[in-house]
């Protein structure tokens, strides 16, 4: 078994990591509700800053993975906060795209959809056992409801550059519930795993910026006739 | 279950001139807070504004002229200000506005208070249907539509309290028991105060909702309804809306700060100088954001609901967990 924490949280340090996974929620509903590209991926930056905060928190409660979570810490600022931001923002610069989001779904009808999915996730999580205790009961289900909306970002948008920031804030999910295990995954796997993500990013920018030169659009929908005919 | 039971809070029992004050008190704040509004505005504007008690002499003047009525209305048209005037005079007895305690209370009387406020705006409507007009039936469509969907948000707001406290009376659901839930549901009370905060902004009618001060038909969403009120009745308009704000701002500035030491004189002065903050907030806002497109409104308010929702969610995993 084991054992995420080996000491109790303090009071003070508790509401603060529950404010800032109910920060991370909010984030995760302002991208769903906003209507300019560059927004998006800013409001995606601060989501990662929030979220590269909470090693350090849960590492203040047991000194034993301080390193380990400092290190987590540094590599999600500079990729996430700083460099892949930077890279999207470039992309939407250069590329002379239109900044405009353009949903399949309307924005009240997105977040309404993304709180019925955070209404789910708390519903979920409550039936899930964990191995140990978490460091906030809320990291579950806000991991499972980021994930979500990651993917409702994915498939309700037409243009490429908010595919990839659905992708991101998937993965930010994904993060969230690496850190429920963090005593149990090395190091080295979360790092490669920030390396993978940027590379991804790096790739899908140069991929949406050559869609953008090529067809002088970089709307997906016109990606589907190109298959083979069946 | 003596559900009717009302508990009657009376600051010092048989003391009459304690109690005209405090009733005084809370009936002559409204204008108050529309001076603080109007002149946070003005400031803004690099204006000295109008003075500090004109709303109160708009009042007076409008008590002085007579109304006129169009031959097409009906009893309706004349019982609207009045109907939602006194509905709000009555939520006034069950908020606490500058104590900690409301001066009547019952259990369940926060879902009275709700539909008091539904009320007086299903009355005002009916009235501004009744005069026949496209403008006004323009404005009431309005009106109820962004109702409709800052009362579920309102609702909710009240759940969270009601859940986090364990009571179903208003006063108790904001004292000390809420400065319990502030400690242990911390960021589901900030939600709670958001919501609380939009719900206010649309249902006083206020930037970024609707303009109260815009004069084009096509764009009023308040103001329109009322446009065929004169003299006394309009008065009842004015001082009604006043009174909204004053009790909405009182339900946000009760569960933002739950200070069950603030009694007595005192406690009433910080009270009201809670109230004036509110309103220097929402002076602020108006004076520096626009308004907002009209479709844009529903994702506000639809922000609101989805804010104390999320809250509801917090509060009920917390008693859970």
């Amino acid at each position: 078994m084991l054992a995420a924490l080996t000491h109790p949280i303090p009071d003070s340090l508790h509401t603060a990591i529950d404010g800032a996974l109910v920060l991370v929620l909010l984030l995760n509903l302002a991208m769903l509700a906003t209507s300019r590209l560059a927004t998006c991926i800013r409001l995606f930056s601060f989501q990662c800053l929030v979220i590269s905060v909470l090693p350090i928190a849960a590492a203040t409660a047991s000194d034993a993975i301080g390193i380990h979570g400092f290190f987590l810490m540094g590599g999600t600022v500079v990729l996430k906060v700083f460099l892949i931001p930077f890279i999207l923002l470039r992309v939407i610069r250069t590329g002379d795209i239109q900044r405009e989001v353009q949903p399949y779904l309307g924005f009240t009808g997105s977040v309404v959809v993304g709180a019925m999915m955070i209404g789910g996730a708390f519903a979920l999580s409550s039936r899930l056992v964990l191995p140990g205790q978490a460091m906030s009961t809320l990291l579950i289900p806000v991991a499972i409801s980021t994930l979500l909306i990651g993917l409702l970002i994915l498939v309700s948008r037409y243009k490429a550059i908010t595919q990839v920031v659905g992708y991101l804030v998937l993965e930010n999910g994904i993060y969230l519930f690496g850190l429920s295990l963090l005593h149990a995954m090395p190091l080295l796997v979360e790092l490669g795993i920030l390396l993978d993500v940027f590379v991804g990013v790096f790739v899908m920018a140069i991929v949406v910026y050559h869609i953008r030169q090529e067809f002088d659009h970089m709307d997906t929908q016109n990606l589907a006739p190109m298959k083979e005919p069946a | 279950m003596n559900l009717l039971a009302m508990t009657i809070h009376l600051p010092v029992p048989g003391v009459a001139a304690v109690v005209t004050a405090q009733v005084l008190g809370v009936l002559l704040l409204p204008p108050l807070l529309m001076s603080v509004i109007a002149k946070t505005k003005a400031w803004f504007g690099g204006r000295d504004g109008p003075p500090w008690l004109q709303p109160y002499f708009d009042l007076l003047k409008l008590f002085r002229k007579g109304a006129v009525y169009s031959h097409t209305t009906t009893w309706v048209f004349r019982a609207g200000p009045i109907v939602s005037l006194a509905a709000l005079l009555t939520a006034t007895t069950m908020i606490p506005v500058l104590g900690p305690n409301s001066w009547l209370g019952f259990k369940g009387d926060l879902i009275l208070v709700a539909y008091l406020f539904a009320l007086g705006r299903m009355f005002t409507v009916l009235a501004a249907m009744d005069t026949g007009s496209a403008f006004e039936g323009m404005g009431s469509a309005r009106e109820v539509t962004f109702a409709t969907m800052s009362e579920p948000a309102l609702f909710l707001c009240l759940a969270v309290l009601a859940i986090s406290t364990g009571n179903l009376q208003l006063d108790d659901m904001l004292g000390t028991n809420l400065a319990g839930a502030w400690h242990s549901v911390g960021p589901a009370m900030l939600l709670v105060v958001g919501a609380l905060f939009i719900i206010l902004l649309t249902e006083c009618s206020r930037i970024p909702v609707d303009d109260p001060l815009t004069h084009l038909e096509l764009t009023m969403i308040h103001e329109v309804m009322v446009l065929d009120h004169s003299g006394p009745d309009f008065a009842y308009i004015t001082y009604g809306a006043a009174l909204k704000f004053t009790l909405l701002g009182s339900l946000l500035v009760h569960a933002a700060m739950p200070q069950v030491a603030w009694v007595g004189l005192p406690g009433a002065l910080l009270w009201l100088a809670a109230l004036m903050a509110l309103a220097l907030l929402v002076g602020i806002i108006e004076s520096t954001m626009a308004r907002l497109r009209l479709n844009r409104v529903s994702l506000l308010l639809a922000g609101a609901t989805v804010l104390s929702g999320l809250a509801v969610l917090l509060v009920l995993f917390n008693k859970l967990a």
